[in-house]
């Protein structure tokens, strides 16, 4: 049981860090707290990637030169680096994310100026009034 | 030329769009023509890739000459073609239509509307042509942002539809993403074809389940299946005609199609059918997913509303019938992708039309509009009659298919929905019809309650489009029996009874 607890502790780690975000998401009435959850749910993925690259003992992916000039026969053990692949695949999941957080604040900003406010409480106030306004109107 | 057709159905899209801005400050009167050309080369290109598929097999474009399992690949096969043809033309019609609603209901933003537009298509290309895993995510996003910025500039309230989207959207596509990286843990790969061939060996492994099942209900969310599908009345809806028209036929149902895909070529039809044998849940889902479609839709009075309802069950029509997991119903799954891009494309291209005339989204302001458009109404009765599942229009092909499968495989939970949306929908449109047809034409200033009320059809290039969609509608269902033994007889993998 202890072992499967700590010895997988980066799974564990990146699961409660997207419930924290997931729960923000679902939980809090403030629209920028839920982006703020967004943001840190897709971060835990982020660091899911990075972390299934680890290897124990390993070093970066930079090949050092072996020997002479031209003299690349040297065996590379794949066992003492680290995968790049996942960090490489990480910086475009970055860039998706950060371009999510554009556009969602972009809308953020039309909607305060819509209905002057970010709370979801007061937003549903301000359409609830305008819909009675209406009505009566009719 | 030809063999570079691959990436060229990519770039040329996403370079103008990225010129289109440059363009827009020149001339604004620029940018229409621009698409309109744009998406008449990717057309011609889409079409040219679907003969060359058929005649000579697939293609397989490495971008960059780096070869698989290492470099990002391009596969083409005759399905991917097809799709790829449907959203071309589909988005060129929209192209087409969209001048008028846009100058009406965008004014002074054409420009990064029409950007926005080349950008949705660069991402919906990729979403089908890619035949790697992380680059499927990349062109699903790009496609959710251009969604989420074209959707968001619509009638009031969109904001906050489009923001639910939005955090729903991104949910899905994270679903996604970590379902890749577990398949990654397992494979060790991500080319599609790469992983196929090494999923046999990991066959029993509880990651790649877990992989599966992540990507499946990170894609539920994307097409909007029944219980997550509260992002989409309220998007769809409250857009803008134009993006709505380019929108509602492509994302749901280039979403189903990557589901097809990856059930099909990444997890293999083995695993998804024979291994696990959980599909039958889904087929439930999908008939909960086309019942509350329905019902809802019933329940609106707003007809575009209706609309976006009617597009959820469809979505079920399509999930259900893939994992009937028998020929037919697969067929009748992939015959409706393509059906239900023309249908929903003409329905939204009416709606359009309605709205712009009429500037109201209620179904009682349709009144004598039989009278008033005789044409736009006509095509409108098509494309419902396709909906419904009339002959010989093409919804009542893929709809033939979908049920003898679901009676193949034993699902009559799914007959009977099918059966039960069929019978919902005609009501749905009939009332339309009654209220358009029979009652007279709401006209606040002079009484029409004598003599003829004149004819005022949109303008050509709003009416020539949806012509073309309600005439593509009866074509699909003329052809549909070339269709399924020309293309999608190859598709689906020679085990499958």
């Amino acid at each position: 049981m202890l072992d499967f607890i700590i010895g997988k502790y980066n799974y564990w780690f990146y699961i409660i860090l997207m419930m924290v975000g997931f729960y923000a998401i679902i939980g809090k009435r403030n629209l920028v707290k839920k982006i703020i959850g967004l943001n840190i749910f897709q971060t835990a993925i982020i660091l899911f990637y990075v972390s299934i690259a680890s290897k124990k003992g390993a070093t970066l992916p930079i090949l050092e030169h072996h020997g002479g000039h031209g003299d690349h026969a040297a065996i590379i053990e794949v066992a003492s680096y680290m995968n790049p692949l996942p960090h490489v695949l990480m910086l475009t999941a970055i860039v998706v994310m950060v371009a999510t957080l554009g556009v969602a604040l972009g809308i953020l900003i039309k909607i305060y100026k819509r209905y002057g406010s970010v709370e979801e409480d007061e937003i549903a106030c301000v359409i609830k009034s305008e819909n009675m306004k209406y009505e009566v109107g009719k | 030329m030809t063999d570079q057709a691959p990436i060229l159905v990519l770039a040329i899209p996403l370079l103008t769009a990225i010129l289109m801005p440059l363009a827009g400050l020149f001339r604004e009167k620029l940018c229409y023509p621009l698409v309109i050309m744009i998406m008449m080369v990717t057309t011609a290109l889409s079409g040219a890739i679907l003969f060359q598929t058929i005649h000579f097999g697939p293609i397989h474009y490495y971008i960059g000459d780096w070869r698989p399992p290492w470099g990002i690949e391009l596969v083409i096969d005759p399905l991917n073609a097809l799709v790829l043809l449907a959203i071309s033309v589909s988005a060129l019609l929209a192209a087409i239509s969209s001048k008028a609603v846009v100058e009406k209901e965008l004014e002074g933003k054409e420009i990064y509307f029409y950007t926005l537009f080349l950008l949705q298509m660069t991402g919906l290309t990729g979403m089908v042509i890619t035949g790697d895993m992380f680059n499927l995510y990349v062109f699903l996003e790009i496609t959710s942002i251009t969604g989420y910025a074209l959707l968001a500039v619509g009638e009031d309230g969109s904001y906050m539809a489009v923001f639910k989207y939005l955090v729903m959207g991104t949910i899905g596509a994270s679903f996604y993403l970590i379902g890749v990286g577990y398949l990654y843990m397992a494979t060790g790969s991500l080319n599609m074809a790469d992983v196929a061939s090494l999923i046999p060996g990991v066959i029993h492994s509880r990651i790649v389940f877990f992989a599966f099942i992540l990507c499946v209900a990170g894609l539920f969310v994307k097409m909007a299946m029944f219980p997550v599908h509260g992002w989409l009345p309220g998007a769809y809806s409250k857009a803008p005609s134009a993006a709505a028209a380019l929108i509602a036929p492509l994302t749901t149902k280039v979403s189903v199609y990557i589901l097809i895909r990856i059930c099909l070529s990444v997890f293999t039809a083995e695993y998804v059918f024979d291994f696990l044998k959980q599909t039958d849940f889904i087929v439930w889902l999908a008939s909960a997913t086309i019942v509350f479609g329905s019902l809802s839709a019933l329940a609106q009075k707003n007809y575009k509303k209706m609309l976006t309802y009617i597009l959820i069950a469809e979505v079920g029509y399509m999930v259900g019938g893939f994992f009937l997991g028998n020929r037919l119903g697969i067929s009748g799954a992939i015959l409706h992708i393509v059906n239900d891009v023309a249908m929903t494309l003409a329905l939204f291209l009416g709606a359009g039309i309605f709205f712009w005339k009429t500037g109201s989204g209620e179904r009682e302001d349709l009144k004598g509009l039989f009278v008033k458009m005789p044409l736009t109404m006509t095509g409108f009765a098509l494309a419902a009659f396709s909906v419904i599942g009339v002959p010989p229009t093409c919804g009542f092909f893929s709809k033939w298919y979908l049920i003898s499968g679901g009676i193949a495989g034993g699902q009559y939970l799914f007959v009977a929905a099918l059966i039960f949306s069929s019978l919902i929908n005609a009501v749905l449109f009939f009332r339309l019809f009654e209220i358009a047809y029979f009652q007279p034409f709401a006209d606040h200033h002079h009484a029409p309650a004598h003599g003829a009320v004149a004819i005022e059809e949109a303008p050509i290039h709003m009416l020539a489009p949806f012509l073309v969609a309600g005439a593509i509608l009866i074509a699909l269902g003329l052809y549909s029996g070339e269709i399924v033994t020309q293309i999608i007889q190859f598709a689906i993998p020679a085990e499958i009874m």
